[in-house]
Formats: structure tokens, sequence, C-alpha cells
């Protein structure tokens, strides 16, 4: 090679790495860039899945405008935002919670963290399937325990049958699943603090929750802020325990921004429409996610 | 008293376990009982924790049922996420490779690129993706559910990223010797690359032996339906023989829970890695 003169040598580098970047890129552009461009587009047309004998036209904004005045389209929006509203915090601040229990030494920690990260793996479907038999109204495992722990007052409720309670129920399932990741990632997050922190704080005299309020939470910063976006765009796609539970019901009390973009694409058929929803969950999580570097941005300077 | 605090601490720490343990307790006590009036008796109280005297009964049906072959459907699944993952680990790694590596026009490009795509969910493509399958007749198949997803773009992104940490001498040497671009990425990169190319896997197995949305819009059928779509199916009926779906289930997680404990550490990893995402 070094015998190649340097302008060849250089040909062949650049040939070499475009055809290694190829297929990649191939792909990239076929499945990912073409779909996103092809949203935009579909969104102003009333196209269909399947083709019909009336071509395809051209109607401006009407989508956009007919899911902008669709109550449905507001419900499904409002249930996706109360979700992510509650269970972002919630789960992060029980996953926090996990990971300093797990970090203290001691004998089976291992174990303790194995079998707290270990519903993460069992598929969403399956989760959801297991919690319905949980469940069941009234003879379910959980308006057993209720009906016991409150001395036969309160229960039992239909629960994901019920306005008001459908949404929490799939809240509380939703978080027990997702809680053992923020708890790997806080735990990650907790080791990489320098022990020298806590020492010299100890030695200032600083309690247990002094250490914890004025080092422990400021260094986890970055992780604070790496946790609340993935699990608020996470959230946000939120789907396939709904689907298998309720479809969204009852009254629509638990359809989601993915389920509608599902039920109009899919269902109706109506492709044009459910592009325009497309692009309109897109943009929320753009916006989602230049909040996240908007964040980290200020914590360079910082 | 360090020893009562003790004590209260490992309580905690067990009654945490069972909570995160209990629906799966459950799920396979009452897959193990064969007398459905007995599991509906047994969901309203504590005694759906207890298996009671086991039985293999409503396995037996499961695995007979013609209607829900389930093999079939694992081996569907089986069939979509090695694929994705193998192919994935092919294509990404190799774009990696090139882009921190080599030097060309438009790199910089590319990698913003890439960076730019792992912003975009799935969610938000599945509806022109349909339409693109269904107009080249790709629907109900297995290619449908792999091509689309092998190029990964926070794979690629992973790979990049690591590929940076290995010293660039290592090529030299190797280029000194005759090494081509190729034998370089072959011989050198990917076998340093172990914990990198584990990490892809995982992340990208575990997202799409979850997968479920997709699977949904474009299988028809048995043949090529995943364990996912499946067992939704399945659950979805309207009697529900509570017995023969939690043996379902059991079965559905079982290789899943059986690759986690194997590859513990892999798994923790990889959690880890998947949240530098963004």
């Amino acid at each position: 090679m070094s015998s190649l003169k340097p302008a060849a040598f250089r040909r062949i580098e650049s040939h070499t790495a475009w055809r290694m970047l190829a297929p990649a890129i191939l792909l990239l552009i076929i499945f990912i860039i073409v779909p996103f461009l092809l949203a935009f587009i579909l969104s102003f047309t009333n196209e269909r899945l399947i083709p019909r004998p009336i071509p395809t036209k051209w109607i401006g904004f009407r989508n956009y405008i007919r899911i902008l005045t669709d109550p449905e389209f507001w419900q499904a929006l409002k249930n996706t935002f109360w979700f992510t509203m509650f269970v972002v915090p919630t789960q992060s601040a029980l996953g926090l919670g996990l990971a300093l229990l797990i970090n203290q030494p001691f004998k089976g920690r291992h174990i303790f963290r194995s079998i707290y990260f270990l519903p993460t793996v069992v598929p969403m479907v399956m989760v959801a399937i297991i919690w319905a038999g949980l469940l069941q109204a009234p003879e379910g495992v959980i308006n057993g325990i209720l009906h016991l722990l409150t001395f036969e007052q309160l229960g039992p409720y239909d629960w994901l049958h019920h306005e008001l309670l459908a949404m929490p129920t799939i809240m509380l399932m939703s978080i027990w699943q997702g809680v053992g990741f923020q708890m790997i990632i806080y735990l990650a997050g907790l080791q990489n603090i320098p022990k020298e922190l806590y020492e010299a704080a100890r030695m200032d005299g600083a309690n247990a929750w002094q250490r914890f309020w004025f080092i422990t939470l400021p260094s986890l910063r970055n992780t604070h802020i790496i946790v609340l976006i993935t699990t608020t765009i996470l959230s946000f796609k939120l789907f396939t325990q709904v689907e298998v539970l309720t479809k969204g019901g009852p009254l629509g009390a638990t359809n989601t921004l993915v389920r509608y973009i599902y039920v109009a694409g899919f269902q109706y058929q109506k492709i044009g429409f459910a592009a325009a929803a497309s692009v309109i969950f897109f943009l929320l999580v753009l916006v989602i996610a230049l909040c996240q570097h908007r964040l980290i941005q200020t914590d360079k300077e910082y | 008293m360090p020893k009562l605090l003790h004590w209260i601490y490992y309580s905690l720490l067990t009654i945490i376990a069972f909570l995160m343990l209990a629906p799966l307790i459950v799920m396979f006590s009452t897959s193990v009982k064969s007398d459905e009036f007995l599991i509906l008796k047994d969901l309203g109280s504590i005694a759906a924790f207890w298996p009671g005297i086991p039985s293999s009964e409503n396995y037996q049906q499961i695995l007979a049922d013609p209607n829900m072959p389930f093999l079939r459907f694992l081996l569907n699944t089986l069939i979509v996420v090695v694929s994705i993952v193998f192919l994935g680990i092919g294509v990404n790694s190799l774009a990696a490779y090139a882009l921190s590596r080599l030097r060309f026009r438009g790199k910089k490009i590319i990698i913003a690129m890439v960076i730019a795509l792992i912003i975009i969910p799935i969610e938000s493509l599945v509806i022109p993706l349909l339409l693109l399958v269904n107009r080249l007749g790709w629907v109900d198949s297995y290619h449908v559910q792999i091509i689309p997803f092998i190029a990964h773009p926070f794979s690629i992104f992973l790979f990049y990223q690591f590929f940076n940490k290995i010293p660039k001498t290592l090529d030299e040497a190797a280029r000194m010797d005759g090494a081509s671009f190729f034998q370089i990425y072959w011989n050198i990169i990917l076998p340093m690359s172990l914990p990198a190319i584990v990490t892809v896997a995982i992340l990208q197995g575990l997202e799409f032996w979850n997968s479920f949305l997709w699977p949904l819009m474009v299988t028809r059928g048995v043949e090529y339906r995943p364990l996912s779509v499946a067992l939704a199916q399945f659950f979805g009926r309207d009697l529900k023989v509570w017995g023969d779906i939690m043996a379902f289930t059991t079965l559905s997680s079982l290789p899943l829970l059986i690759v986690y404990f194997v590859f513990q550490r892999g798994f923790i990893q990889s959690a880890i890695g998947s949240s530098i995402k963004g």
C-alpha cells in the first residue's frame, strides 16, 4: 500500500468508504428518509391504503384541520400527555430510590438488582396479559388484596373498564414493567460519583440526608436528564398495553396518539389522514428531543 | 441497632422483590392449574400465588392446538429477530467503521445525518411504510418484518463511538503489513468490539422481540405472525380460558427470560448503553 501515490491511495480509501457505507445508507434512505418525506407529502392528500378508481387528490391542510378539530384527537393527546406527566416523574423517582437501595454494600445485592430488572425483559404484550389476569373483576388478585387490606371496605373494581380507573391502572402496570430500567441507569450514575466527595462531606459533619441533597442529587444531573428524556419519549409512544387491554376504551379514556394513528391508517385505511397525524406526532417528539439538547447544552456551560 | 437496621433493610428489599415477581408468580401458578373453575376461584385470593399440585395439561393443550401453533409463532419471531440482529450487526458496524476510520468527502454530513435519524420514532413512519410495503406486495412475509429494520441509526452511532476509542496505531501497523481496509475491519476492529456487538445485539434484539405495532399491520395469518401478535390475538378471544392463556404467556416469556439469566451482565450493560440515546 505504501508504494501507492498519496492521491491514488486517497481515491481507494474514499471508494472503499462509500462501498462500506452503501448498504446502510441505501436502507436508511429507503426505509427511514423516504417514508419520512412521504409522511409529509401524503399528509396533504386523501390517499387510501387500497388504490381506488378515483385518483388521489391534493387537499391542502384539510387533514390537519380535521385532526385539530377532532375531539378524539385531543382526548388521545390529553391521555398521552397525562400518562407521560405521571409515569415519567414517578418511575424516575422510584428508579432512583431502588438504585440507592441497591447501591449499598451488602450481601446479595446482585440478586436483588437482577430481580428488579426482570420485568423490563418481559415483552409488553405478555406483561399486559399477565396484568389482565391480576386485574380480573370481580375475582382478581388485586381486588382480593384490596379487599383484604381495607377490611372489605373497598372494591371490587372493574379496573380496566372503569372510565376513571383504566388510565391509572395502565400507568401502574407500565411503571412496574419499566422501573428497573431507570434503576440501572441511576445505578451507573451513582457509581460514577467520586467517593472522596462523600468522605469530605462526612468530615465536615454532613448527615445522610445532607449528603444525598447536596452531593448525590446534583452529581446525578446528567443522569436525571437522560432518564427524563428517554422515559418521556418512551411514554409518548404508548400503544401496546392499551391496544391489548382496553383498545383505547372505555369511551376513549385510554386512547393514545400512536393508537389514533394506527386506527386511522390501518383500520380505516385513511393513509393521508394518518400521515398528517404522524407528522404531528413526530413534531411533538422533536420538541421533546430539542428540549433535551437544550438542557444538555446548558449543562456543558455549567 | 445496626442489626435492627440491617433487618429492616433486607425486609424492604424482599418486599420490593416480591412486588416485582408477584405477577410472574401468578402467571406461572395459574398456568399449571388444570381446573378452570379452581383458577377463577384462586385468582380472587392469595391462592393465586400457589401452584398447588402442578399439572402440564394446559401446556399440552397449547402445544397441540392446531389453530394456535405456538412453535410456529416462536419460529417466526426467532427468524425475524435473529435475521435483524445478524444482518444489522454486519451492515451497521461496517458503516460505522468507514465513518470512524476512513477519510472521504462528505463524512461529516453522513455522521450528522445518522445522528439526526436517531430522533425519528418508528411510530411516525409506520403509515407511509405500510403504504410502501403494500404497493411492493411485501405484506405477510418475513422480509417485510426484517429488511426495513436492518439499518439502525442508533446502532451505527454506538459502533461509531466504540470504534473511535480503539487506538488508530493498530490500523496503521496492519496497513504497513499490507492489510486492506476490509481486512482491518474484519480481523482487528470487529474482534476487539465484542462489548459493542453484545450491546447492539441485545438492544436491537429486545426492540424487535417486543415489536407489536408493525407486525400487527403487516401479518395476516399464522404463517408469518410473530409471538407478540399471536398472543394478543389469543388473549383477545371473548371467552378467557386463563389456564391456557397463562400457559401460552409463560411459554412466550420463557426464551427471553432464559437468555436474560445467561447474559445478565450484557443486558444491564446494554440498558446503560441505550440511555445515551439522543
